[in-house]
């Protein structure tokens, strides 16, 4: 294949890489645009595979490990439960994140990769590698945290080291010197220790900036490690001089970048306030020494059962459901369409309420309601859905808590102030499925459970929305 | 040894009522006690003597057995002094009492050595909603009050297109927004009346429009929230203003329903004989606080006078004439009432005067007269700052995503610029060529990339992770190029370091392009109508 067929094709791949996030608009055209992303990927790998690149004696070696990817990726994209999702994408983020390293240090030890370059030109390079390798080795460790975190194998709460901004400062400036000095290595050999230093600190910095966060802000995390992938890919398609790698790079860290952005928005935080980390620790304490035992929300609540629930619902006649991540603990969502099925048949109007920071990564409840087969033109966003709440005879909130808590709208002292939040209190009757009265998250008692035409149906949301179902068709 | 739980028929004249229905008295029976009820006792409300005995209720022929063999009596209507007389001594006795207004009352249950838990005393907190029984009461009269006037008016409440002409809805103005006020809103919004309410606690202006009506305001700053979420009395120029407010309404309204009442005090005079006057003939006005006197110049209490052309009716007996709703509803707060005097459920009742509410409603303990309660808790409503502020700020609300975001403010998008404008300068003096052509493509990507992924729904938005995921394992092409580089052999190349870790990223990337199409193939399909 001729350089410029190459060159050609550089170019369709990320027209098609384009076309298929455009696809992603509507559910309607987003198979088709993954079907462009097959595409796209398919051209760019065999162009430069065929292309004056590669000679064919690397073709056994390319063969054998994309056999060996393909095998294990797609192994775990058939068995992946989609409660699990968050989980997948952060280890596949971390993959990434390594390759670009890897990439970076055979690049750098190549001496045939630098060979043609001078002066300013070499300086440059030498630049780019050092950041493709700090931006991939924070993403693979941070991705690796992640998904520790998600798959619950850490603890999700933020562990907060003392001085934590002065050691990340400290990082920073380690990075910033060894960087310097790699520039200033005359000899590969010479610039091997910066690097390899320079690596582990990227590492730890990626350790330590997960491991401060906590749970519920893992979608912003998620998002965040997206974008990283994307601008290491983008660092080195600037090391290989390779503009494809450039676009798709940036396209994939804009996309990442805008949906963190999304999901700050969402909870009414700053993004770097969320990166510093250890939210609901601090703003807990500083509430309950300073407000005191005055801003508690105090009265009763008034508990319900399956039977009582299934009544309030059999005679209903606009039904939202605010579904969050204890529904995806409960793995319920099976039973809640079930129970949208039975009252959709009775001619109830059924809906669903989607807060964006619902559940563990950004649309997380959208998969797995449609995991149940819900159809999407019931699941609502939150902004489409809050102004029908007063019409709405039950508001049913299945596993969240932080969402849809009136405080973030009446309580200026209250840590979550001003986040936006699905307003189910003004239902008619708002019924909160949960295991105990635990605070969620946030560490914010939620008023929204002692509210007068708020009910509480204690248990296990599977097995409470099971026996519902069963009420409801007895 | 359970208690014996008497149940005597009301001999209030016209009193429908009954303390307890069949229903509840299976539940009583669940908590150990056994239940007494007069024979005839639930005649009025249709609960026949049967009903009661089939829930396991004994029926008792004679009055004076009954209250003889009772530990406990339920009653609607406070005793009467024959009453009285047939109380067992050292008895309790739970019905509706007004201490205040009946302190002779007071001194004859007090010299009975009786116990008596006033249904009028329950404190107005959140834990005792349940057996608040004005509460259930108000709520019945509410919704008979829009009834009866619908029974006097001549005309339909909803509006109405016929063959015969047009029919304008009813407008209905209902003063006080209190639980009867509300009940009534919603009966009266229901018939399709259009429906307007005033209250003096601005805060209830949520709750009538949730209930479908208007809330008119009175034009003058003061806050009428009172201890327990009662109304209080307001200053002299705010009722000027309310006057005002009214004496316009009753020249437009058909029915107006009054529901405003001081507790402890005679009803407000809200309504003068000049505005009925103004109203159009035929207009109907409900007063619900007839029996403390009206809160129309006009009412006559307990019965329906037409006066200026108005039927104003003033029945005092609005909650007996839904006799079977609201013995119901006032035997299942009696039911609270009794579960939380019997915790142990052993059939045995403990008026315990460290609980909150049981002190509240208890009025004589023992013979000594224990009312008035120490002041209840603070108002359940936030402390509102006494002068209402005029206009309070929306809470900032969000923007809905998949727009973009509102225009940063000129300053920011200025600054934004010159920053950039710096920066590109910068670059522009220095960097090499080679480098700048990349550089323009990674900016246009990052542009490119802004613009199309504000455009994808949010409810993709885990489909969108992982299918950029999959399409950054487009860095494949890096290691690509270095496994077998069309160079000539250098001496020093690590041919074998490179050669692995190009394998090795290789792999690692296959597994994130084949597994992030596929799964966000996965995900896609299950995305349907």
């Amino acid at each position: 294949m001729s350089a410029t067929l190459v060159t050609v094709s550089y170019l369709g791949a990320p027209i098609l890489f384009i076309l298929s996030l455009g696809g992603l608009s509507n559910p309607e055209s987003s198979r088709r645009g993954n079907l462009y992303g097959m595409i796209g990927m398919v051209i760019a790998v065999l162009a430069t595979v065929l292309g004056p690149n590669v000679t064919a004696s690397g073709y056994t070696w390319i063969i054998v490990a994309m056999l060996v990817g393909a095998t294990i990726g797609l192994y775990a994209a058939r068995t992946i439960k989609m409660t699990q999702m968050p989980e997948l994408v952060a280890l596949m983020h971390s993959l990434v994140g390594l390759a670009a390293v890897l990439v970076g240090f055979a690049n750098y030890i190549d001496p045939a990769a630098s060979a043609h370059f001078k002066g300013v030109e070499k300086t440059i390079h030498e630049l780019e590698i050092y950041i493709g390798v700090l931006i991939g080795a924070v993403t693979f460790s941070g991705s690796v945290i992640a998904f520790g975190k998600l798959s619950a194998k850490i603890s999700g709460k933020p562990m907060l080291l003392p001085a934590r901004h002065w050691i990340n400062l400290a990082g920073l400036v380690a990075v910033l010197w060894f960087g310097w000095k790699f520039i200033e290595a005359h000899s590969i050999s010479d610039g091997m220790l910066p690097l390899v230093v320079m690596t582990v600190i990227a590492l730890l910095f990626g350790i330590h900036m997960v491991m401060a966060i906590g749970g519920a802000d893992m979608p912003v995390v998620i998002s965040m490690l997206n974008s990283y992938s994307g601008w290491a890919a983008a660092a080195t398609g600037f090391m290989l001089s390779n503009d494809l790698l450039i676009v798709t790079g940036a396209l994939v860290g804009s996309s990442g970048a805008i949906l963190s952005y999304i999901m700050c928005r969402a909870m009414n935080r700053h993004f770097l306030a969320v990166i510093a980390g250890g939210f609901g620790t601090e703003s807990g304490a500083s509430a309950g020494a300073g407000g005191g035992k005055g801003n508690e929300p105090a009265g009763e609540v008034f508990p319900i059962t399956a039977v009582e629930t299934a009544e309030l619902l059999r005679h209903s006649k606009n039904v939202i459901i605010v579904p969050g991540y204890g529904m995806a603990v409960a793995q319920a969502q099976h039973a809640v369409y079930e129970i949208t099925k039975f009252l959709r048949e009775k001619g109830v109007n059924v809906r669903f309420g989607i807060h964006p920071v619902a559940g563990r990564m950004p649309g997380h409840m959208n998969v797995l309601l449609a995991e149940a087969r819900v159809p999407y033109d019931i699941v609502m966003e939150m902004d489409e859905i809050n102004a029908d709440f007063p019409d709405t005879d039950v508001a049913m909130v299945v596993g969240a808590n932080d969402i849809v808590n009136p405080a973030a709208q009446d309580d200026p002292t209250s840590p979550i102030a001003g986040m936006p939040v699905l307003e189910v209190w003004k239902g008619k009757t708002s019924i909160v499925m949960k295991r105990s009265m635990a605070s969620g998250y946030a560490g914010v008692d939620n008023p929204l459970f002692y509210k007068e035409n708020n009910r509480m149906l204690f248990g296990d949301a599977k097995k409470m929305l099971d026996e519902v179902l069963v009420a409801l068709k007895s | 040894m359970p208690q014996i739980i008497g149940v005597p028929r009301e001999t209030a004249a016209g009193e429908r009522r009954v303390a307890t229905v069949p229903e509840v008295v299976e539940k009583l029976i669940k908590l150990g006690f056994k239940v007494a009820v007069e024979s005839g006792a639930g005649e009025a409300a249709n609960f026949s003597d049967d009903a009661y005995r089939a829930a396991g209720a004994e029926i008792v022929g004679d009055a004076g057995r009954l209250w003889a063999m009772s530990d406990i009596v339920f009653k609607v209507r406070g005793p009467s002094t024959d009453e009285v007389g047939l109380m067992r001594e050292g008895g309790a006795l739970v019905s509706f009492i007004w201490p205040a207004q009946n302190p002779e009352l007071m001194q004859q249950l007090a010299a009975k050595k009786a116990t008596v838990l006033a249904m009028d005393s329950v404190p107005r907190i959140s834990r005792a909603q349940k057996l608040d029984a004005l509460s259930s009461m108000a709520n019945i009269a509410g919704y008979r009050a829009v009834i009866e006037a619908a029974h006097h008016f001549g005309r339909f409440f909803t509006g109405q297109v016929t063959a015969a002409g047009k029919v304008p809805p009813a407008k209905v103005f209902i003063i006080g927004a209190g639980v009867a006020g509300l009940a009534a809103i919603g009966a009266a919004s229901g018939l399709g009346a259009i429906v307007r309410a005033n209250d003096t606690r601005p805060e209830v202006a949520d709750q009538v429009k949730s209930l479908g009506g208007e809330f008119v305001g009175v034009e003058y700053q003061e806050e009428g929230t009172g201890v327990g979420g009662y109304a209080k009395l307001m200053s002299e120029g705010f009722q000027k203003a309310q006057r005002e407010t009214f004496a316009r309404q009753a020249k437009e309204v058909d029915i107006i329903i009054t529901t405003a009442l001081i507790p402890g005090k005679p009803a407000p005079k809200l309504i003068t004989a000049e505005m009925v006057r103004s109203m159009n003939p035929g207009s109907v006005i409900v007063d619900l606080a007839a029996e403390q006197g009206g809160n129309c110049e006009l009412t006559e209490p307990g019965k329906v006078a037409v006066k200026h052309a108005v039927t104003i009716i003033g029945y005092t007996d609005l909650p007996s004439r839904l006799a079977r709703q609201s013995s119901t509803l006032y035997a299942t707060n009696l039911l609270r009432l009794t579960e939380e005097l019997c915790k142990a459920k052993d059939g045995v009742i403990n008026v315990n005067m460290g609980d909150e509410v049981i002190r509240g409603t208890t009025v004589v303990k023992e013979g000594n007269i224990t009312w008035p309660p120490p002041a209840p808790k603070l108002s359940a409503a936030p402390a509102v700052p006494a002068v209402a502020k005029p206009a309070v700020p929306a809470p900032a609300k969000a923007h809905g995503h998949g727009a973009a975001g509102a225009p940063a403010s000129a300053r920011a998008a200025a600054i934004f610029f010159l920053v950039a404008a710096l920066a590109f300068w910068f670059i522009g003096t220095h960097a090499p060529p080679a480098f700048l052509a990349h550089f323009t493509v990674f900016v246009l990507g990052c542009f490119v990339g802004y613009m199309v992924i504000w455009n994808v729904t949010p409810a993709l938005h885990t489909p969108l992770m992982s299918v950029t995921n999959a399409i950054s394992s487009i860095i494949a092409i890096g290691a690509l190029v270095q496994v077998a580089p069309p160079v000539a052999e250098v001496a020093d190349r690590p041919v074998g370091w490179i050669v692995g870790l190009a394998v090795v990223s290789i792999a690692l990337v296959a597994i994130n392009m084949f597994g992030g199409f596929a799964v966000t193939q996965r995900m896609l399909q299950m995305f349907r109508k």
